[in-house]
């Protein structure tokens, strides 16, 4: 017999809130609980479904956005410390997929599924954005946190050097 | 990608070809509604249409799950067709259950059993009516023209016509019997690196996966399982999970409890909310006790036989030499990065499913089933796949979404959390292993017997195929060899796993070759070629790997070579894997890999399927594990549940051989041999003998005979 869930578990505590946030440079207000993960915002009530749901528990990486810059893991990062940090979703990360990121993805035909590569991308664009040319170990130890179950990890790798190349 | 909703309703001609070989075209008229209408009932497993404009839409009647048939099966088509790539648009067709023949994409064979000729002769018997039609219109023998870029060309008097020009004739024509086929010298994307159609969409957010379908009016909703294998609910209190703010409803349906909410968040915090006592009926085993029972079945002398070559057993009985060896296999989930989702709209008359699936004609007759609706009135549309792995040519997921659409009145959206995903998958089946082999005096295998006890995949008596496949079918020439397998009841759901059998069989195989080789006192490649000889394919990708590898150079300090090949759907792969073990960590420096898979559509498709498959192997030799206590999975998530990493991934090299052989298997067949060659390579290094998965540091430590 098994009885869910823990005790600590009270809904009741929930409350609805207006609130604002500036997403891939436009501000929108949406009516949500401040403890909803930015991720679920994005994808239901924003209708952003580019960001992914992977694990919940920051694991996974597929839910990466930038939050002021830094790449965050959407899942576990509740709307009420949003604040007013841009958010930054692959919808934002250009607007026709000239990214050079995005460009290098394409010339190394990085993704096979795809269903991670919105996560990987965040993840390279915030390491390119404070490392101008980073090492093998440099992307290995950035982009540990993002899973590929399809193993596009060479590829990724080679991606990140021709979009650093490109950038330079 | 667009649907075929917005297609002109213009005449346009379209080829499809019957199952069995023949062929047919037919002129077709769009319905109004833009739906088509088909003019015969035939079974079709591809067709195409044409534009006047020139645009060229193909149907693509398989699932996309990151093995590029997106691309490549439409590049057959388009080659047989001569047709101008660029012109082409690639439409996903929804399930039908005869028009596209078999649409479940498993098994590797999207190209090589049920597409390629198929397909060439759908592209080349299209192209031959557009001579035709050529032909006709100009008063000149077929045999002058030639087609380049979807236009007819008489170069004798300098015209040509587009086939958009020539469509409406050629849709007017009867069909050729038969079509001659190109001669692969005359491929010209067929064996190209085309770009993949959807990769921009992919690196921009837009390729749209299951869970991002939107519809309007439509619910989020989760469903909670029993947590043990076989249980059922008893009773369930859901007053606190309708207390969180945007749950509308919570519904017992007939396989858990859904709830239903304006968004995905809160169908899962009302699902944390529910409160359930859960029947967890008679399985309460713990993975100790499965294995115990294992060794049971594998005492017990019953067998069913798989294999019996001569007579093995006397022969090992004679043998100079006799190695005996048991390897253990752990259950495996998929843990596909798309966790399980289903989008359905049940109505009184009708009903529309939105799925990743990779079986959509099966989500046909479930929704049919359930919803109460005829099943061709259930329309189901295929969404981008996030992984796929087999599991999810299942069914569970779109019974949860249909069966709660139903119930609410309105379309859903069903989200398996990851932690219902981890804990109700179809596991790769554990499995409990018993060989021995005989060696001659002079080393050479005398006799080779396997006994392999699995839950079956398959259902029936006797020998289950998944459980043997992989051993029964090697290709070495074992000179005496029997395998026997002995079935489990343990009810642990078990499913296919990428590449099935093999996966596991070729691990248990090409590790306990290694331990033969080495008794033998053999090099193992020498060893595997001698017993090869008439399997060139096999010998040739042996051959390439050991000379990309380095295998008969010195290997860095600190670091030894394994090696492990199969031959598995059609594609014959060899593995040479490079390790190293330090402070208790094994590190996979590097895979070569030289394969010969037939005749290739796209060698980038192919390398990354290789370079992925390896990855995968990797991650159930180092990670893969999921084990029982209780009835139920102890695993939850990836925090305990471990992926590869791309810190872990190793340099991965590719050979492919430029094969005019049939097409073989891709997707799956450089899987199997990653583990057991880093397994191979750690004994070279440790003198320490794998035979349990996944490996973990203190197997180098702990007391173990090799």
């Amino acid at each position: 017999m098994v009885v869910r869930p823990p005790p600590s578990f009270q809904p009741e505590s929930a409350a609805m809130a207006r609130i604002t946030l500036r997403v891939n440079g436009r501000t929108q207000t949406i009516e949500a609980e401040p403890q909803m993960p930015l991720l679920w915002a994005l994808r239901d009530l924003m209708n952003l479904t580019g960001t992914k749901y992977g694990c919940g528990i920051a694991q996974c990486g597929a839910c990466t956005v930038l939050l002021g810059g830094k790449p965050v893991r959407s899942c576990t990062t509740a709307l009420s410390a949003v604040r007013d940090a841009e958010v930054v979703t692959i919808e934002g990360l250009s607007s026709d997929g000239t990214h050079a990121l995005q460009q290098a993805w394409i010339a190394e035909e990085v993704p096979q599924c795809g269903y991670c590569q919105a996560g990987q991308l965040m993840t390279a664009a915030a390491l390119l954005a404070q490392n101008q040319k980073p090492t093998d170990a440099d992307i290995d130890r950035a982009m540990a946190g993002n899973i590929c179950r399809c193993g596009t990890y060479d590829r990724l790798r080679k991606a990140i050097h021709r979009a650093a190349e490109v950038a330079k | 990608m667009s649907t075929h909703h917005d297609l002109d309703r213009r005449d346009f001609i379209k080829v499809r070809a019957a199952a069995g070989g023949g062929l047919l075209l037919a002129a077709y008229v769009p319905f109004k509604n833009g739906a088509f209408e088909s003019a015969a009932p035939f079974q079709p497993n591809a067709f195409i249409a044409i534009d006047p404009d020139d645009s060229i839409t193909i149907w693509l009647a398989r699932s996309d799950m990151g093995q590029g048939v997106r691309t490549s099966l439409p590049m057959v088509v388009a080659d047989e067709l001569d047709a101008e790539w660029s012109r082409v648009r690639v439409v996903q067709a929804d399930a039908h259950p005869t028009k596209y023949g078999r649409m479940m994409t498993v098994g590797s064979n999207s190209v090589r059993g049920g597409s390629w000729t198929p397909l060439r002769q759908a592209g080349a018997t299209a192209r031959a009516m557009l001579i035709a039609a050529a032909a006709t219109r100009w008063n000149v023998n077929a045999s002058e023209l030639r087609t380049q870029n979807s236009r007819v060309i008489h170069s004798a008097s300098n015209r040509s016509l587009s086939y958009g020009e020539l469509a409406e004739a050629a849709a007017a024509l009867p069909m050729p019997a038969q079509v001659p086929l190109k001669q692969r010298s005359q491929f010209r994307l067929i064996g190209t690196r085309l770009p993949l159609i959807d990769t921009k969409d992919k690196v921009m957010g837009k390729a749209k996966f299951g869970a991002d379908m939107r519809v309007p009016g439509m619910l989020f909703a989760t469903v909670v399982h029993s947590p043990v294998f076989g249980g059922s609910v008893g009773s369930f209190d859901d007053s606190a999970a309708r207390r969180v703010p945007g749950v509308r409803d919570v519904k017992q349906i007939p396989t858990g409890i859904a709830v239903i909410a304006e968004n995905t968040w809160a169908a899962f915090q009302g699902a944390k909310a529910l409160r359930i006592t859960w029947n967890n009926g008679a399985f309460a085993m713990n993975s100790a006790d499965i294995t115990a029972s294992f060794v049971r079945l594998a005492d017990s002398g019953t067998a069913a036989v798989a294999r019996n070559d001569g007579d093995a057993r006397g022969a090992i009985q004679q043998s100079a030499k006799r190695v005996s060896a048991t390897y253990e296999m752990p259950y495996l989930a998929h843990a596909t990065m798309e966790p399980m989702n289903c989008t359905a709209d049940v109505r009184a008359d009708r009903c529309e499913v939105w799925a990743p699936t990779q079986n959509p004609q099966s989500v046909q007759s479930t929704a049919a089933r359930i919803s109460g609706v005829p099943a061709e009135n259930v329309t189901v549309h295929v969404t981008y796949l996030g992984c796929g792995w087999g599991r999810k040519s299942r069914q569970d997921f779109i019974e949860d979404a249909v069966h709660t659409s139903k119930a609410v009145g309105a379309p859903v959206q069903l989200v398996w959390t990851r932690e219902e995903d981890m804990q109700h998958d179809f596991y790769r089946p554990a499995t409990y292993n018993r060989f021995e082999g005989g060696l001659d005096a002079n080393g050479r295998l005398t006799g080779l017997t396997v006994r392999i006890v699995a839950p079956p995949i398959g259902g029936g008596d006797g020998v289950d195929g998944s459980t043997v496949s992989g051993i029964s079918s090697a290709r070495y020439a074992f000179p005496n060899f029997l395998v026997e397998a002995v079935r489990s009841n343990v009810p642990v759901p078990v499913g296919q796993w990428r590449s099935v059998g093999p996966s596991q069989n070729t691990f248990i195989l090409e590790c306990f070759i290694d331990e033969l080789a080495h008794a033998a006192g053999k090099d193992p490649i020498a060893f595997r070629q001698a017993m090869l000889s008439d399997q060139p394919r096999l010998r040739r990708v042996l051959e390439l790997v050991a000379e990309k590898s380095g295998w008969r150079s010195p290997v860095p300090d600190g670091r030894a070579r394994g090696v492990a090949i199969v031959e598995d759907r059609g594609g014959f792969v060899a593995q040479v894997a490079e390790v190293s073990f330090n402070n208790s960590q094994v590190r996979v420096h590097r895979v070569t890999c030289a394969a010969d898979c037939g005749q290739l559509i796209h060698p980038g498709i192919v390398e990354a399927q290789i370079s992925g498959s390896i990855i995968a192997g990797m991650a159930a030799a180092l990670h893969g594990e999921i084990t029982i206590t209780n009835g139920r999975v102890v695993q939850s998530n990836f925090n305990d549940y471990k992926m590869l990493r791309m810190s872990e991934a190793p340099i991965i090299d590719v050979h492919l051989i430029d094969s005019a052989q049939e097409p073989g298997g891709v997707g799956e067949p450089a899987l199997p041999p990653a583990a057991p060659a880093i397994a191979n390579a750690l004994f070279a290094l440790t003198g320490k003998r794998i035979r349990k998965l996944p490996i973990k540091p203190e197997m180098f430590t702990a007391d173990q005979s090799s």
